[in-house]
């Protein structure tokens, strides 16, 4: 395996010694410019815009044609290289094409193949091989020429004239903004696939048979002659048991949390906060699957141990361990916000409530917390959101079974639980099996929007109201 | 010094020349205490007062600092007592002293003593709860409520079980707005959020508020430093009224303000009670040296 000399990663490596030099470049040209009349001056900008100018338009045209390249190169190859295939291969159907296009991959990889590698399969490993090569020089000869000759070309722009730093200045807007919307262009494309995939399960599946169904089994048969459920895809018991689940969660939260952050805030001396309030915060260190362990292994013994004494029955998967762990888990969340929006509260407020002669608790009831509360509301609803998108723990605690019950002692089960069941092992892409996964969340995904939307107009409606 | 010798001397001329013979320059000097002196000057007593101090001194961050020092001072009935000073003398402190607000302050330590009706306020049989409901304080910005016009007068009188129902509240409500010379601009809005209002309408609002829980003493703490000349006159007359039925202390940093609301003048320099009398006394013919200087704008 002969390893090119100019591969993209020494290409980039190449690139980066470029631009260097090229700001350099730029800098002391900028000062050879100015030197007989005027000295630095006399520029337009600062000696370094010049620099950054020349460095900026070496390396980012340089680097978006890298990008397009790299991304089209393989498909390109691979499509010249079908094309050269022997008759025989092309006329396979395309899921026999694909796993022969793998075998040819993997075999220039220098992976192990599948099978006996035959005398057609290796040529064409070669060309695709030879191809690569051909286009990876194509690809360092255009990006050097194009970097180098940036940089020429601004080193002849340059004159005491040229409004160097409003270039860079905009450029730098440029790129912030490429940065800022590629978040928002990676969720709009997140939220399409599965927007895409859930179509194709409404296809199916009719939605309001999955919005309204009652009943949850989402097991298919696979082959014709097996026995098995038909599958049924109602979302409301499963929903219904996220509900419960994070309902729990937030009894077990929202006061501890309140009440803590009002202790922190109003009661503590420093010396206690400067302890108490680190430690809170390491609970939302801890990982969920460590919080799963804790709920699978000892929350939920405990709780149906109880329950045997005091002779209730509990099935050892239950909702209320799941949601009393997944409380514990949101406390530092609902706690730290609440913090925040306490401490948000002029002292003025609270002297003018003590001033009137209020007790400690009254003004802390009457005032504070009245005028905080769209703040904590907000911290609420995020935490909310947080509950019902939270996965291990319930996976590890609560069960598979869709039990529609309000009974927390019963077992029930969440959309990311199924989501994660669904989804876990071999699947066949196609079958509504699968497919439910992505409708799942879809919902998932609408409810915590909706829920977070919300929080945020609460939470920014807050803000505006001591100014 | 000397600017002020020589306009004393023009305007003692100036009325030599008008009227009899000019006056020997050597009378006008009278004799004023020497800067070096920190006693306090003046009758800081009064005839039956509502509230007294006595040997009140004040520490901060757990006894290292000493904010004021001995301050010996009478509030009496009635009456309105302006402190003055310039910044960091301790008199926000000291009145911050008289409804115990320096409690809420971490490591803060008050000695001495300070009695309201011959009662001493830092007894240990003393709760402040009903101390402060009955010194009330108004501060230096304006600081109602997040809540409505109306719950921000009802809150005080609430808590305090002063109103029984809705009809009582309601007067009590009118009754405080109307003495804070607010009711007929509010009186249609009463449900809208008292932190909508102007400056000076809030600052009034939080006088209402004082008002409605019906103090004997009301603090009053640079409480026109963030209003505008209209809304103080306002707030001043308002002053001038609520003296029949109260005993206000006033922290300012305005003299004018001082000699146009007050009758006693207590003058406060770095955390000592200089010179206490009557205010006419104190603007126009001070006993010591630092009054003198500050009040002729020559703090030094």
């Amino acid at each position: 395996m002969v390893r090119e000399r100019m591969s993209p990663s020494n290409l980039l490596l190449v690139l980066l010694v470029l631009t260097t030099a090229g700001y350099y470049l730029g800098r002391r040209r900028a000062f050879s410019v100015v030197k007989n009349d005027g000295g630095p001056r006399v520029l337009h900008s600062r000696p370094s815009y010049y620099g950054a100018l020349t460095a900026l338009w070496c390396a980012v045209p340089a680097l978006v044609v890298f990008c397009f390249w790299l991304a089209f190169e393989s498909r390109i190859i691979t499509h010249i290289v079908v094309a050269a295939l022997p008759e025989e291969m092309l006329t396979l159907s395309g899921g026999r094409l694909n796993l022969l296009v793998n075998d040819i991959k993997n075999l220039v990889e220098g992976n192990i193949v599948a099978g006996s590698i035959s005398p057609a399969l290796r040529a064409a490993a070669d060309h695709y091989q030879e191809l690569n090569a051909i286009s990876h020089a194509a690809l360092a000869v255009i990006v050097l020429v194009i970097s180098i000759g940036a940089v020429l070309w601004i080193q002849r722009c340059i004159s005491p004239g040229l409004r160097a730093r409003n270039h860079v200045e905009t450029l730098v807007k440029y790129i912030l903004i490429a940065c800022s919307t590629l978040a928002i262009f990676t969720t709009i494309g997140i939220v399409l696939s599965v927007l895409y995939e859930a179509i194709r399960f409404f296809k199916i599946v009719p939605i309001h048979q999955f919005l309204l169904g009652l009943e949850w089994s989402p097991q298919m048969a696979i082959r014709a002659d097996q026995v098995g459920a038909s599958g049924a895809f109602g979302v409301i018991p499963v929903f219904m048991g996220t509900l419960l689940i994070s309902a729990i969660a937030m009894c077990v939260s929202v006061p501890v949390g309140l009440m803590s952050a009002i202790y922190l805030c109003e009661y503590a001396d420093k010396r206690f906060r400067a302890v108490a309030k680190p430690l809170l915060e390491i609970l939302a260190g801890i990982p969920t699957v460590v919080y799963g362990f804790f709920a699978a292994l000892i929350v939920a013994p405990l709780i149906r141990n109880t329950g045997a004494t005091l002779g209730l029955s509990v099935s050892s998967e239950s909702a209320l361990a799941a949601g009393l762990v997944m409380g514990i888990m949101i406390i530092p969340f609902v706690s730290s916000l609440s913090d925040d929006v306490i401490n948000a509260v002029p002292q003025s407020l609270r002297d003018g409530a003590l001033a009137l002669g209020s007790t400690h608790s009254e003004t802390i009831c009457r005032v504070v917390l009245p005028a905080a509360l769209p703040g904590i509301v907000g911290g609420v609803l995020l935490a909310v959101s947080r509950a019902i998108g939270e996965t291990m723990i319930v996976v590890m605690a609560a069960g598979l079974s869709a039990n529609l019950t309000l009974n927390p002692l019963k077992t029930v089960t969440t959309i990311t639980v199924q989501i994660v069941t669904l989804l876990v092992g071999d699947q066949e892409f196609d079958s509504p099996k699968t497919l439910a996964a992505f409708a799942l969340g879809l919902l998932l995904f609408v409810v915590t929007l909706v829920l977070n939307v919300v929080a945020l107009v609460v939470v920014r409606k807050y803000r505006e109201q001591y100014e | 010094m000397r600017l002020l010798k020589v306009s004393k001397m023009q305007t003692v001329m100036d009325k030599g020349g008008n009227g009899g013979p000019p006056m020997p320059l050597k009378k006008m000097r009278k004799e004023l205490v020497p800067r070096k002196e920190r006693a306090t000057i003046g009758q800081f007593e009064v005839e039956n007062p509502r509230m007294s101090c006595r040997n009140v001194d004040v520490y901060y961050n757990h006894g290292e600092k000493k904010a004021i020092n001995n301050i010996n001072l009478d509030i009496g009935r009635n009456e309105v007592i302006a402190m003055i000073g310039p910044s960091g003398c301790g008199k926000s402190t000291f009145l911050r002293c008289l409804n115990r607000m320096n409690d809420t302050i971490d490591g803060c330590r008050v000695t001495g003593t300070i009695t309201i009706d011959n009662k001493n306020i830092y007894g240990k049989d003393v709760d402040v709860v009903p101390l402060r409901a009955q010194v009330g304080m108004v501060f230096q910005k304006p600081n109602p409520f997040p809540k409505s016009i109306y719950d921000n007068i009802a809150y005080g009188p609430k808590i305090h079980g002063l109103v029984q129902n809705r009809d009582e509240t309601d007067g009590l409500v009118e009754q405080s707005l109307r003495r804070a010379g607010l009711w007929k601009e509010v009186k249609d809005r009463l449900d809208q959020p008292g932190t909508g209002l102007s400056g000076g309408q809030q600052q009034r609002l939080c006088i209402a508020r004082t008002i409605a829980v019906n103090p004997e003493v009301i603090l009053m703490d640079e409480p026109c430093s963030a209003l505008d000349p209209i809304a103080t006159a306002i707030i001043e007359d308002l002053i001038d009224e609520l003296k029949q039925d109260y005993a206000i202390a006033i922290v300012t940093h305005s003299m004018q303000q001082a000699s146009r609301v007050s009758q006693r003048t207590a003058y406060f320099h770095l955390g000592d009670l200089i010179e206490v009398g009557p205010t006419d006394q104190i603007f126009l013919n001070p006993l010591h040296q630092l009054t003198e200087d500050y009040i002729t704008g020559r703090f030094g």
